[in-house]
């Protein structure tokens, strides 16, 4: 085996083995584990730095292996899979220790900390994966790692929102694999390729090919949460924080965003979707769940629930850009895929900072809340402003390429669209900020669990993560026209697969 | 119409009363008998059908003594376990299935 | 045809030696035998794969039974169907026994006469596999099915005994069924063996040859309990011991298919494919009944019987396929994914069983925390069942989705595809109690770890066999 073959399946591996052993771990063994843990986090960043190093090079890692006779396992980085599991590999080293703050004391750490792992493997198997057969088998696996994470704390609450969520990706999943196999039969294959696949079908084909699309994409669009395939998302809130962070910046709904991308550029082939008519509908549904999310966060009183609808609506700009047929648009989707990520986990992160320390669930109950945490509250502002967009933010780089390529798509409704929910976001984040930074500090916190220690307003590990990741917000949003950025990358990725040797 | 024919079709009848019974009557002692009674027809129908030449055919023969044997064997377990459910619930008849 | 040496021929030893472990267990006395029951069959696990390689690289094997041949002998022969039902026999049978060593407790009278019972069944079974003509295999047949009756009575209670007498009612009609079926063939043909019958048993067959076929189908799919004659599987799986299920609805259900599938790929191909779409709707009906049935059980073991009556469905939607080749693959793919994840799931039941001290899906709070490797085990084994990847369920149902395709039977794929997500509400029905906190009254058993990781070690396997599929598959085109 050459080192082109092992370094993705260790790439896989540098999750899944220590993910195995940290389910056989006695509870009571933190160090053991948290070590496990940071190593794996670690080791896994340092190869996906060599891949990616490798890649930019132009080199090509891949590796298969046949199931049935006919039937692949593949892997492959490729430039587009790189995006996805360089977010996710750096996202998920936060994570990890923001999760072991968080979980400090809590039970049943290494069931949690395992299927977290799985969790982390099952990503970057999305996004090596070659066809869609090897797709399908790690977006499962997906969704059956996170279940228990999700249902992690055992209450009829959780368990209820874990239940909702497996009823939606599971109907989910059949559909897609209802898709897969009919494409299966009809290509004798499905492996990912520049400009697609399924444009070597007659146009006989075309109401077939029509039907497997829409299958296709309403398997990928559960994890994706388009409206209205959403309803999971706000319900999965139940689940602990660092587990919030994963399904709404790292692992699942960007699962789904990265499959559509991959359905339309390498099964489909942008040009082809194009000719089937099938990109301007996929854009009126980006477009409905963008405004129907921004809409439902304006009124939730719950801050993990405002920022799940906010959620919905981000990771649709991500399809749009997919579904404004040109290479602008392209960019632009791509990377709010990182940008959206990298925000978004800040979010979180200080949303369960404030529960954790203060007992602050609601909105309501944020007033004064930047006086007694500063930091938090900082980056949490940073987040904000990046959703709605603001200058010098990552999230005012997206936008602004989303904009440009609706205006090269002659797709005027679209900038319109991204617009309103511009304003939108304003007008859910900002009372949001006004509170916490402008009225006075309440007589008593809801519940406060971990006192003030010098400029440390809390656990050094619950607070170090989101003051990361909203720097490299900002470092994303000025720097965005250097080399080495994830516009940069999106660039390359655009270049190289899409308007370079993608045309035929 | 042959001999042969007439065994295999009396042999028909014995075994469709035999299957009836076995399926109808809520009697144990009764609906073992009526197994019987079905293997019986089935060796009649296999012994008379195989009677088409005047020399008789050994197969079918040995054939139906093996199937004797494994009746005999399949009414021994059956004849315990009815004994065996008398025993528990003093009773000749299944009770219904329930789950609960 | 290789003849190997008459002593040492495996197939031979197939059916020796768990005769001989049986009786050998049955002198030893009441509970005795275990170690070497699991010694025998750790050696038939050899002899199956050992087989099973050979036919898969194309040989095939046959015996001829004291040297007296048909048609007054007795002749077995193995080719890839035959031998991938021996492979997975002995494989699903040994963590078994390893499991049932720990799980009868000494003095037990549940397990008084597991032992020898299990080697008959093991004995019947794999006979069964290997006989090469029809009255052989009504012979194994009643072997097989009078060795389950005794197994399932051995727990001893009323209800026990009563569902042990309608198994074996409903297994002796069909084995009946089955006899005048063979009776009939005989008149018709002169012979019983399936080489000869092969060529004899032409499109223009006399009304008999189809009456007989009828008959030994219909009888046959009494004892697969293939919907609506499946009423008496769920009292006898689900009252059981927890071992004695799991070989049930692992392997001797599988039996009568793999004898259906066999006169249909065989000396009945003219007559049965007349059969093929009722074949298919019942399989499709027990689908959705016995999930329906699976949703609504109220004891855990009930609705692990049930989810056996839904999954022996699959097995059945492959008929109207089996014209083009996949679909036995497919078929053969399914009996393996089901042989080891419901052996795999009875077990974790028996486990949950002894440490809750009831059997009911309420019960179950908090064995996710308690007994997290049981939980894992079950979790896997419905994984399978569910059909999710990358699991043994997961290529069955996508071989069977393809096929269909393939075909234009798309009813069939959608039918597949709607099973997965039935079986998924009952499978997580029971993961999502499990997940639930203990009440705080709750107290369990301890529960030995050989039972725990058995369970394991089965739908683990049942999960891995998704990733490794191309050697099983080469069996399935051996077949003649």
């Amino acid at each position: 085996m050459t080192s082109h073959e092992l370094l993705p399946l260790a790439v896989l591996a540098s999750s899944l083995l220590p993910g195995l052993i940290i389910f056989a771990l006695p509870e009571a063994w933190i160090g053991v584990r948290t070590f496990l843990n940071l190593f794996a986090a670690i080791a896994k960043l340092g190869l996906v730095a060599l891949l990616l190093a490798g890649v930019a090079a132009g080199e090509e890692y891949g590796v298969r292996y046949a199931v049935l006779p006919g039937l692949e396992l593949a892997l492959k980085a490729d430039a587009l899979g790189m995006l996805f599991i360089t977010l996710s590999a750096i996202l998920w080293l936060f994570t990890t220790l923001y999760a072991i703050g968080y979980l400090e004391g809590a039970p049943h750490r290494s069931r949690f900390f395992g299927f977290f792992s799985l969790c982390v493997t099952a990503t970057m198997g999305i996004a090596m994966a070659a066809n869609l057969f090897t797709f399908f088998i790690f977006y499962e696996l997906l969704t059956l790692s996170t279940f228990p994470l999700v249902v992690h704390r055992g209450t009829d609450k959780a368990m209820k929102g874990g239940t909702i969520y497996l009823a939606y990706t599971l109907i989910g999943g059949t559909a897609l694999l209802a898709g897969i196999v009919w494409l299966h039969h009809l290509l004798g294959h499905t492996e990912f390729a520049h400009a697609g696949i399924a444009a070597a079908l007659g146009p006989e084909y075309a109401g077939q090919l029509k039907i497997i699309f829409l299958l296709l994409i309403a398997g990928v669009g559960v994890k994706a949460a388009i409206v209205p395939l959403h309803g999971w998302l706000p319900q999965a809130m139940v689940a602990p924080a660092p587990v919030s962070a994963l399904l709404h910046a790292v692992a699942v709904v960007k699962a789904g965003a990265f499959g559509i991308v991959r359905i339309v550029y390498e099964v489909y082939g942008v040009e082809f979707a194009q000719s089937l008519d099938l990109l301007y509908p996929l854009a009126i549904f980006a477009a409905v769940t963008i405004l129907w999310g921004s809409f439902r966060a304006l009124f939730q009183d719950d801050l993990k629930k405002r920022l799940a609808y906010s959620t919905v609506s981000q990771v649709s700009y991500i399809v749009l850009g997919v579904a404004l047929f040109g290479p602008i648009g392209t960019i632009g989707g791509l990377v709010h895929l990182v940008h959206q990520g990298i925000m978004k986990i800040t979010l979180f992160f200080c949303a369960g900072n404030f529960a954790e320390t203060l007992g602050i669930h609601k909105v309501s109950e944020m007033d004064g809340a930047g006086r007694r945490m500063p930091l938090t509250t900082l980056a949490f502002s940073i987040g904000a402003l990046g959703m709605m967009g603001a200058p010098l933010t990552a999230g005012a780089v997206s936008k602004a390429w989303l904009m440009d390529g609706a205006t090269a798509a002659r797709m005027d409704w679209a900038i319109w669209v991204l617009w309103t929910s511009s304003l939108l976001n304003a007008a859910y984040f900002l009372p949001i900020l006004w509170r916490a930074w402008l009225r006075p500090v309440p007589a008593a916190w809801p519940e406060e669990h971990i006192a003030r220690r010098g400029w440390r307003e809390t656990a050094l590990l619950l607070l170090l993560p989101p003051l990361f990741t909203a720097a490299a917000t900002l470092t994303a949003g000025m720097l965005a026209d250097s080399e080495a950025t994830p516009l940069a990358w999106a660039r390359l990725i655009a270049e190289r697969e899409y308007i370079g040797q993608g045309r035929p | 119409m042959s001999t042969g024919f007439v065994f295999a079709l009396a042999g028909a009848v014995l075994f469709s009363l035999g299957v009836a019974g076995v399926v109808l009557i809520g009697h144990l002692l009764r609906r073992i008998l009526a197994f019987n009674l079905m293997g019986s027809g089935a060796f009649l129908v296999l012994v008379g059908l195989a009677q088409r030449q005047d020399v008789a055919d050994p197969v079918p023969q040995a054939m139906v003594l093996t199937g004797i044997v494994v009746a005999v064997a399949a009414t021994a377990l059956a004849l315990a376990l009815v004994r065996k459910l008398h025993a528990l619930t003093g009773q000749l008849g299944l009770p219904g299935d329930v789950d609960e | 045809m290789s003849m190997s040496e008459p002593l040492f021929d495996p197939l031979a030893w197939l059916i020796l030696l768990p005769l001989a472990w049986a009786t050998l267990a049955f002198v030893l006395g009441p509970g005795r035998g275990a170690w070497p029951a699991i010694a025998g069959l750790a050696t038939q696990c050899w002899l199956a794969l050992d087989l099973a390689q050979k036919v898969g690289a194309g040989g095939t094997a046959a015996h001829v039974v004291g040297g007296w041949g048909a048609p007054l002998g007795i002749d077995l022969a193995v080719d890839g169907l035959s031998a991938a039902m021996l492979l997975l026999t002995q494989a699903v049978a040994l963590p078994l026994a390893i499991y049932a060593r720990s799980y009868f407790k000494p003095g037990d009278p549940a397990g008084t006469w597991f032992w020898p019972l299990t080697g008959f069944l093991i004995a019947g079974l794999n006979a069964l596999f290997v006989s090469a003509d029809l009255f052989n295999l009504y012979v194994t047949l009643e072997l097989v099915g009078l060795a389950a009756v005794g197994l399932v009575a051995a727990g001893g209670g009323a209800q026990q005994v009563a569902a042990a007498l309608r198994y074996l009612f409903a297994t002796l009609v069909g084995s009946g069924a089955y006899l005048l079926g063979v009776a009939l063939i005989y008149g018709a043909y002169g012979t019983v063996s399936i080489a000869t019958l092969l060529p004899l048993v032409t499109d223009d067959a006399p009304r008999l040859a189809w009456i007989a076929g009828g008959l030994m189908v219909a009888g046959l799919m009494l004892k697969t309990a293939l919907f609506p004659f499946h009423f008496w599987l769920p009292p006898a799986h689900g009252g059981a011991p927890a071992p004695v299920s799991a070989l049930l609805s692992a392997l001797v259900v599988k039996a009568s298919f793999y004898l259906i599938l066999r006169l249909w790929l065989g000396p009945l191909q003219a007559v049965l494919p007349a059969f093929a779409w009722l074949m298919a709707l019942l399989g499709a009906a027990a689908i959705f009944w016995g999930s329906w049935q699976a949703i609504r059980a109220v004891k855990l073991k009930r609705l692990i019987a049930y989810s056996t009556v839904a999954q022996l469905g699959y097995l059945f939607l492959i008929f109207p396929l089996l014209a083009a080749p996949g679909a036995i693959h497919a078929g053969v793919m399914q009996v393996f994914a089901h042989g080891l994840a419901k052996a795999g799931m009875f077990a974790a039941a028996g486990v949950l069983i002894k440490a809750t001290g009831q059997d009911t899906v309420a019960g179950l709070a908090g064995a996710v925390e308690r007994l997290p490797v049981t939980m894992f085990a079950f979790g896997l084994a419905g994984m399978t069942l569910m059909g999710l990847p990358p699991s043994s369920g997961f290529l069955a149902k996508w071989q069977i989705i393809e096929a269909a395709l393939a075909q234009g039977h798309w009813i069939i794929a959608a039918v597949v595809l709607a099973g997965g997500l039935l079986a998924a509400v009952y499978v997580l029905r029971v993961l999502r109690q499990a997940f639930l906190m203990a009440p705080a009254s709750a107290t369990l058993a301890p529960v030995p770890r050989t039972l725990e990781w058995s369970a394991f070690a089965l739908a683990a396997a049942s999960v891995l066999l998704g990733l490794r599929g191309v050697e099983l598959m080469q069996l399935p085109g051996a077949v003649t």
